[in-house]
């Protein structure tokens, strides 16, 4: 794999190590995390100090009965609530596990609607806070001119993309805050896949993209 | 070994003794409890479940009722969260988290499904290299390093640890948190040394 350049930042890991993210961006930081290991090693420690600030949150007065109860759950043995934090098997091909999880299967199994351009697009259901999308841009097709009111992620999966600022390739992430307008182009050849979240819609700066907005759902 | 602990109308306390503290050949080191997870994976041991269950049970209950949980609902939450780690101590692994982030790990994943009840995606595990058997090295490492990350964050002034705290707590978003000047950063990151470098990754 080439290597990664562009990572996520500090305050997105802590986030998501407190576990506190909108669902459809720990969707992005668990996709990127699994293909970047120098962010899963700074996740490590993000996660060390949730560990170590609950260690030092105090105590707690618990239920007479709580041990017991506990105990009682255990020989219950209702194993329903394993999926949580079960150990994933490493996923084969374009989309790590997190993601396969989400769309059902690898690239194959995505449902692509067309959204003019060339472009295409799968919404994921996650809960509520963020939306979070695949997007398929052939090579050299552009994503239209948006600027964003809040946050917008965007890691590739596949293929290479360039807007204003930089060259974005697999496993690279694009953190676009409220200040930046720009106009992701993929690179000629093979189509650019991208895993994609905001936390406000977007906001086009031609007539016909906003109109189709509301279609689009973005 | 001093920790300091928060009594509910936030102030900072200290008080000794409060973190369970074994003495070993003149040198004071706090108590892993991995072997209490070994004896759990290994002979289904309740006596060494107690011991685990008195220990972490109050701080997973005050924590999740600091994130904003009711008692009653922090109550529940933090008895799946111990049935949990019963369940599933065969998959612990002390060279990747200590015991404390481990258990943290669970409660915040069972607090997002229980309370807040969304997904919580995680990354997908990694496989470890040619020599597979967990290194006692590297899990007595990485035990030393959480500990002196514990003592570096109970130092802190009150008011960068104040903002650990919110952002733990839920009290500050990710952009709050980017836009925020104080954070300690520096003193508490790259205080974990993981040994990624034994990690295999083969993703293409």
């Amino acid at each position: 794999m080439n290597k990664i350049r562009h990572h996520l930042t500090d305050s997105l890991l802590m986030s998501y190590s407190a576990g506190t993210l909108p669902e459809g961006f720990s969707l992005v930081v668990a996709t990127h995390v699994s293909m970047c290991d120098d962010c899963r090693a700074r996740m490590t420690e993000f996660d060390a100090v949730g560990g170590e600030l609950m260690m030092q949150s105090g105590d707690a007065d618990l239920s007479d009965d709580s041990l017991a109860a506990t105990l009682a759950l255990i020989a219950a043995g209702d194993s329903s609530d394993l999926g949580a934090t079960k150990t994933k098997p490493r996923a084969k091909g374009v989309f790590p596990t997190p993601l396969q999880d989400y769309v059902g299967g690898d690239a194959e199994a995505v449902k692509w609607r067309r959204v003019g351009g060339g472009v295409r697009q799968m919404i994921l259901k996650t809960g509520k806070g963020s939306s979070v999308r695949l997007l398929y841009i052939p090579g050299g097709a552009a994503v239209p001119d948006h600027g964003h009111r809040g946050t917008e992620l965007t890691l590739v999966l596949q293929g290479a993309f360039k807007d204003d600022t930089d060259r974005f390739d697999v496993g690279d992430i694009e953190i676009a805050t409220e200040d930046l307008e720009h106009t992701p182009v993929a690179e000629e050849g093979q189509a650019c896949i991208c895993l994609a979240a905001t936390d406000a819609p977007l906001r086009f700066n031609s007539l016909v993209p906003r109109i189709a907005q509301p279609f689009l759902r973005i | 070994m001093t920790f300091r602990h928060y009594d509910g109308g936030g102030q900072a306390t200290k008080s000794i003794g409060r973190t369970a503290i074994v003495v070993t050949a003149g040198k004071t080191d706090r108590k892993d409890w991995v072997d209490e997870i070994a004896a759990i994976r290994d002979r289904q041991d309740q006596a060494a479940f107690a011991a685990l269950f008195r220990h972490f049970a109050p701080r997973v209950k005050a924590f999740l009722m600091k994130s904003g949980a009711r008692p009653d609902m922090a109550e529940e939450c933090t008895q799946d969260v111990m049935a949990t780690i019963w369940r599933k101590a065969a998959l612990f692994d002390p060279t990747r988290a200590s015991v404390s982030t481990w258990i943290f790990t669970i409660a915040r994943n069972r607090q997002i499904d229980m309370i807040r009840k969304e997904r919580r995606p995680e990354p997908e595990e990694l496989t470890w290299g040619p020599e597979a058997e967990p290194d006692q090295d590297d899990a007595l490492g990485l035990a030393q390093d959480t500990e002196r990350l514990g003592q570096a964050l109970a130092a802190l002034p009150e008011k960068q640890r104040k903002l650990i705290e919110r952002a733990f707590y839920g009290d500050l978003s990710h952009s709050e948190i980017a836009a925020e000047t104080g954070l300690p950063l520096g003193t508490i990151k790259s205080r974990i040394r993981l040994a990624l470098e034994r990690l295999r990754h083969t993703m293409k």
